[in-house]
């Protein structure tokens, strides 16, 4: 780990650099531009943490790659812990805005720390890119300074439902997954789409965030012929394992968080089989994700996962729009449309495009667990271009329904 | 010797003001505005902290549900306002639904003390906390409530942070005042006789309970204050805020700072502040930090900040005094402590 730039030696690597700058070349006559600043918001402590410190990597892997310059400008780059709670995140917001004077904000990484500053960052008018979830900050509230490059939380649940029951031919679920904002939204997705292709979910079950045992809630799955599973952070480790334990056999599918890549290197037989549905896959063959897994493996000693990827593509949007904007950051206005116009082809992700709210229209990726050479992998079965986070509805209709939440769309009895 | 207990007092005198002075000429000689936010952040804080430590300190009662009543008056401010009503008539509701959940809170937890008081402090402030989380359709659940707009009393917009740390600040004093009346008070010597001798107290014939049921609403009443500056700070309120670890917070800082003394809480407040927000923003491991700071503090002074310093600063300055006067100063601070 000795190879990790943390904050404060890569400030103080700065510091002594513009120190030394100043020192030889005491007044330079061609003014440099000044260094664009970019803040992180992450958890780097706490139950989140490993998706947290797995952002930084993305961020630090870019910054790297394009050697700190963004289209000639020296990038700045602060990174704050927000501890996972709401307070702890608008008091490091305003850390990187009143005081760090940052030009654009990455992160937050959970919905309730997004909800927390939403009308903070429209109100300071600074562009700010999340891969939280949290539906209506690109849908029914809109922010005009926010960019969700990754997914909503129904983004990817909508084309895994299509496939479940198309492809997988599934036509009972159980839904089982945290009971939080994301959970439900996720779980509401695919409800949405799967009962509109003519299946049904014939039960949801909700286990709090923190479980010490799923068993009883492993015993509620019955009466259906497949799994849909929503988990986050660690929880699908425990929970494909109390579910296997429990001889249960019905294929689970699953979101971007309960089949991260990330967790390959810890999941055990009981993952084979599963399918997950991403808008980031490892095994993706393009140069921008061999480039981009070569250098997480050569630094961190990982594999990337959704958390890492989608910081790095975060940051490859923001260095895209800052070219766009012809490299003036002080416009925060005209820094926000040109990053939303932004069109990418070469990222982790493939191909990606922005929607009039700022939410990504991208490929998502059916794939499912197996082994190769006694490793497990996510093998990428079919993919799903340009999704949008309207699915294949209307706009108007999808925005006139409630949010997904815990009781919509209602289980049908 | 007297002119040494003046002396004594004088230099209290002068660091009180000197404090005062640098609290409201802090937003001129502070760095930026962020610095002036964590300024806010630590008064609201502070008063969370005086308020708990009415229980804690001077009545021997451990709440670890003080962040639920926090939480319920933050609540109750950002449900009011999201109905349209106006900040006065919001916080008005909500320093009658923090004192009265105070209320409910006192009258199911005072039935027995010690133990069994945090057990179902802890448990009352859970339930709020599962309240906050489930209702939907009133706390917007996981969501929470997002809250418009500051108020502005007598035209002082409290948009501009430094003007909301002046609000904060002017709280602060009225709430520092409030507890120093409140613990001179014969009822404050009534409150304290209850910590430490409840029999006897019931013996002479005070009413025991109703003694703890008002300290109590005193808590709340400085609890509820407390999070209406919070939910007006952030300008959000969500579940988290009334986990248990909220609660656990502001019994660190009670504890750290030193229970039952005017100046603890206020000296705790600032120290867990500054290290969460300030110093996490240099030291990955700040959690750690904090843990160390409290393993000390509990070495080095165990009865708190300010009590630990007082006493070690009379340590040193003892050893220059003459050996009767010493003991007469003993003497002295033993009678009025």
């Amino acid at each position: 780990m000795s190879r990790k730039v943390t904050r404060r030696r890569f400030m103080a690597a700065t510091a002594a650099g513009a120190a030394l700058a100043t020192f030889k070349f005491p007044s330079p006559a061609i003014a440099q531009a000044a260094p664009f600043k970019l803040g992180l918001l992450t958890v780097k402590t706490g139950p989140l943490a490993q998706g947290g410190i797995q952002m930084e990597q993305g961020v630090l892997t870019y910054l790297k790659e394009k050697n700190n310059m963004f289209g000639g400008r020296k990038v700045e780059f602060f990174s704050a812990d927000t501890g996972g709670s709401p307070a702890g995140t608008k008091t490091k917001v305003q850390e990187l805005i009143e005081r760090d004077k940052v030009d654009t904000v990455l992160g937050p990484l959970a919905a309730f720390e997004l909800l927390a500053i939403t009308d903070y960052i429209a109100e300071h008018k600074t562009p700010m890119l999340s891969l939280a979830g949290a539906e209506d900050i690109t849908q029914r509230r809109p922010n005009p300074y926010f960019l969700r490059p990754s997914a909503t939380s129904a983004q990817a649940m909508h084309p895994m439902a299509d496939f479940a029951a198309k492809e997988l031919k599934l036509k009972r679920v159980v839904t089982v997954s945290e009971d939080f904002a994301f959970g439900h939204e996720q779980m509401g997705g695919f409800q949405e789409t799967f009962e509109g292709a003519g299946g049904k979910v014939v039960n949801k079950i909700w286990p709090p965030l923190v479980t010490p045992d799923y068993t009883p809630f492993v015993a509620q799955i019955a009466d259906c012929d497949g799994v849909c599973q929503g988990f986050a952070g660690s929880n699908p480790l425990r929970f494909m394992k109390t579910y296997a334990a429990a001889g249960l056999k019905f294929p689970v599918v699953t979101g971007e968080t309960g089949g991260d890549d990330a967790l390959l290197r810890i999941m055990g037989d009981e993952f084979l089989g599963m399918y997950s549905c991403c808008p980031y896959t490892l095994d993706l063959a393009n140069d921008s994700n061999k480039r981009f897994v070569a250098a997480m493996q050569k630094d961190f000693s990982v594999d990337p996962g959704f958390y890492a990827a989608g910081l790095y593509v975060a940051t490859q949007v923001v260095d895209e729009g800052l070219k766009l904007a012809g490299g003036k950051s002080d416009d925060h206005e005209a820094l926000t449309k040109a990053m939303r116009s932004v069109k990418l082809k070469d990222t982790p992700r493939g191909d990606l495009s922005f929607d009039h709210f700022g939410n990504v229209v991208g490929d998502f990726f059916i794939r499912r667990v197996e082994k190769a050479n006694g490793k497990y992998i996510n093998k990428t079965l079919k993919t799903y271009k340009n999704v949008s986070q309207f699915w294949t509805y209307d706009e108007k209709t999808f925005l006139s329904r409630p949010v997904y939440s815990r009781n919509y769309p209602p289980v049908k009895s | 010797m007297t002119a040494m207990l003046t002396a004594n007092n004088g230099t209290r005198l002068a660091v009180l003001g000197l404090a005062l002075l640098a609290l409201v000429t802090l937003p001129l000689w502070m760095p930026g505005i962020y610095y002036v936010n964590v300024g806010s952040q630590i008064l609201f804080y502070a008063v969370f902290a005086l308020g708990l430590n009415v229980l804690v300190g001077y009545a021997g009662l451990v709440s670890l549900g003080h962040a639920g009543l926090f939480g319920i008056s933050a609540y109750a401010t950002g449900y009011m306002l999201q109905l349209g009503a106006g900040h006065s008539v919001a916080i008005v509701v909500a320093l009658i639904v923090g004192v009265a959940s105070m209320a409910v809170f006192a009258l199911l937890s005072l039935r027995s003390s010690g133990i069994g008081f945090i057990m179902i402090t802890l448990a009352l402030g859970e339930i709020l906390w599962g309240l906050a989380y489930r209702w939907i359709s009133l706390t917007g659940g996981d969501n929470g409530i997002s809250v418009r707009g500051r108020p502005a009393p007598f035209g002082y917009s409290l948009t501009d942070p430094v003007h909301f740390y002046y609000a904060a600040l002017a709280v602060f004093i009225v709430a520092v005042v409030m507890v120093a009346i409140f613990v001179r008070s014969p009822f404050g010597a009534s409150l304290m006789g209850t910590r430490d001798q409840p029999r006897r107290m019931n013996a002479l014939g005070y009413h025991v309970w109703m003694i703890r049921f008002y300290a109590c609403l005193f808590s709340g009443l400085l609890t509820a204050v407390s999070g209406i500056l919070f939910v007006y700070y952030t300008n959000f309120i969500s579940p988290q805020t009334l986990a248990l670890t909220s609660s656990a917070e502001v019994l660190l800082m009670v504890i750290s700072g030193g229970p039952g003394t005017l100046l603890g809480p206020i000296v705790g407040a600032a120290l867990v502040v500054v290290i969460k927000t300030v110093v996490s923003g240099f030291i990955e491991r700040w959690n750690f930090l904090l843990g160390a700071i409290f393993v000390a503090i509990v070495i080095l002074v165990p009865e708190g900040i300010v009590p630990g310093t007082v006493r070690l600063w009379q340590l040193i300055t003892r050893k220059r005094v003459s050996a009767p006067a010493a003991n007469a100063e003993a003497a002295s601070s033993e009678a009025a402590p």
